[in-house]
């Protein structure tokens, strides 16, 4: 993979860092250690322009490698287990997946609960299906990276639905509480800002499949070309990936918004989700 | 319109009854009790902060009391649904916040959430009520902010409340729209019968407008008669 790596990009560079350096591993690292630097030079930059990002940064960077080497050691071992046993990787980083995107929902009870419950749903379904049609393989070095990828997406689709909704809110509490107090159901008041937040979280995943292979060839397909697969179907899975992406994203972000929004009120339909009092 | 004084409604239609509201650890409004009589025009006065509006908040369950309760025409306001609550209680907010769209649309908007839909007279009479004949096609966007109060208004009453909630209606309003919206309160409680309760930090207006008043002292009824005991002539 690293051979096939370099010969795509600098051989020469390749070849500084290989000769330093005769183990995978540690050359992973080091690779990892630049990467990490060039992250850290932007936030120092930021830092200039007053955007103090440190603290952000170090604190997820270090957690990125600390996740991705655990994963990459837990997959390692898991690749001798019986197929069916990447259900529970995959509820695993389900969950995981709901606890993130929920921080992005402060103050909005139950939001850990809706969010593991619409990737469940959503990213679920999506795999489920595309599994069982056999657009997914079943070995786990498949089912596991496929079905994380569409579960990240479908967390990072949640977190921006929840965020922008739980915005909206905020900057609309006057017309919703105007409309509570007209007679209106919660539901009535709130329903044209969860589409709003419906609309602009999938902005992304729409503007991924709009601009895909015109601004940029994802890593699955790069992947899919360094370890030999024919260009176009390598082109063709890209999409599949991209599409299911998407869908499982949408309905993540229809599911997660209409679930959170009984909790912005009360049983006695109150606004509960205000800024302070 | 909203109903008239009939013989059969109650002499007092709304009662407060030690109502608290604690938010974290915070009293906003401690054990306030006072009474509405059917067809008046109650002040509710007091300084900044005072607890006014958070009172006014309690009196259609926009918020919860931590602490007694309301009842309207003699029933505990736990009981009914918020909706229906909110129909009979109504209420109109210092800024308008008109949906986008149509005066008429605004005015249909309360009762068309039970599913009723009120015909083009009934809204031409609403407007004309609030001094805005032939607005019903406006869209509100164009409108002053004295015809927006108007429209807000109307919209209240398109409800047929018993009670209306007014929270400083005129606090956002330039002198001349404020005394138009005093006038037609004071013409819509007079005339029809309407029973209101006003939120008010302006004095003038509270001795101009109400004949009874209660007075907020830091979330708590520090004074209540007429309003010439209350506020001094």
């Amino acid at each position: 993979m690293l051979d096939g790596w370099c010969k795509v990009v600098r051989p020469w560079r390749c070849w500084v860092l290989k000769s330093l350096i005769s183990s995978q591993t540690a050359l992973g690292l080091a690779q990892a250690g630049i990467a990490s630097l060039m992250a850290f030079a932007v936030v120092l930059l930021a830092r200039r322009r007053n955007v103090h990002l440190e603290s952000d940064a170090t604190i997820a960077l270090l957690r990125g490698i600390v996740q991705i080497v655990a994963v990459g050691s837990i997959l390692a071992l898991w690749l001798k287990a019986p197929r069916w046993s990447s259900v529970f990787l995959l509820a695993g980083m389900v969950v995981a997946a709901g606890s993130i995107s929920a921080k992005r929902a402060k103050n909005i009870p139950g939001a850990a609960k809706v969010s593991i419950y619409a990737i469940a749903a959503g990213a679920g379904l999506v795999t489920a299906i595309m599994t069982w049609a056999g657009v997914i393989d079943t070995a786990i070095t498949s089912l596991v990276p496929v079905g994380s990828m569409i579960i990240a997406n479908a967390m990072n689709t949640n977190g921006l639905a929840l965020n922008r909704f739980r915005s909206e809110v905020l900057a609309h509490t006057g017309e919703i509480e105007t409309a509570l107090a007209l007679g209106a159901t919660p539901r009535a008041t709130i329903g044209r800002y969860a589409e709003t937040s419906i609309h602009s979280s999938l902005i992304p995943a729409i503007d991924n499949l709009r601009s895909l292979g015109i601004v940029w060839i994802p890593g699955l397909m790069t992947g899919m070309l360094l370890s030999g697969a024919k260009p176009l179907y390598a082109a063709i899975y890209q999409f599949v990936v991209i599409a299911m992406i998407l869908a499982a994203s949408g309905l993540t972000s229809l599911l997660s918004t209409t679930m959170i929004q009984a909790h912005a009120f009360s049983a006695a339909d109150q606004l509960v989700l205000k800024g302070a009092e | 319109m909203s109903a008239a004084v009939s013989p059969t409604r109650p002499e007092v239609l709304l009662h407060a009854d030690n109502l608290t509201r604690r938010v974290a650890e915070k009293l906003i409004v401690t054990d306030v009790s006072f009474e509405v009589k059917t067809g008046e025009l109650l002040g509710i006065v007091g300084a900044s902060g005072s607890g006014k509006s958070s009172l006014l908040r309690l009196l259609n369950r926009l918020d919860e009391p931590t602490g007694g309760t309301v009842y309207l025409d003699g029933q505990d306001y736990r009981l009914l649904k918020p909706r229906e609550l909110r129909r009979r209680v109504g209420m109109v907010t210092q800024r308008p916040y008109l949906f986008p769209g149509d005066v008429a649309s605004n005015l249909r908007f309360g009762p068309a959430q039970r599913g009723e839909a009120i015909p083009d007279e009934e809204v031409e009479l609403l407007l004309m009520q609030v001094g805005l004949p032939e607005f019903a096609a406006q869209e509100v966007s164009v409108l002053s902010g004295g015809e927006q109060q108007r429209v807000s208004l109307a919209r209240a009453l398109a409800n047929r409340p018993e009670v209306l909630l007014l929270d400083e209606p005129t606090a956002a309003l330039d002198e001349e729209s404020k005394l138009g919206i005093e006038q037609l309160i004071g013409e819509l409680v007079r005339d029809h019968g309407l029973t209101c309760v006003m939120v008010t930090h302006d004095r003038d207006q509270a001795r101009r407008m109400c004949k009874r008043v209660i007075l907020l002292d830091a979330g708590r009824l520090v004074q209540s008669g007429s309003a010439v005991e209350v506020l001094g002539a």
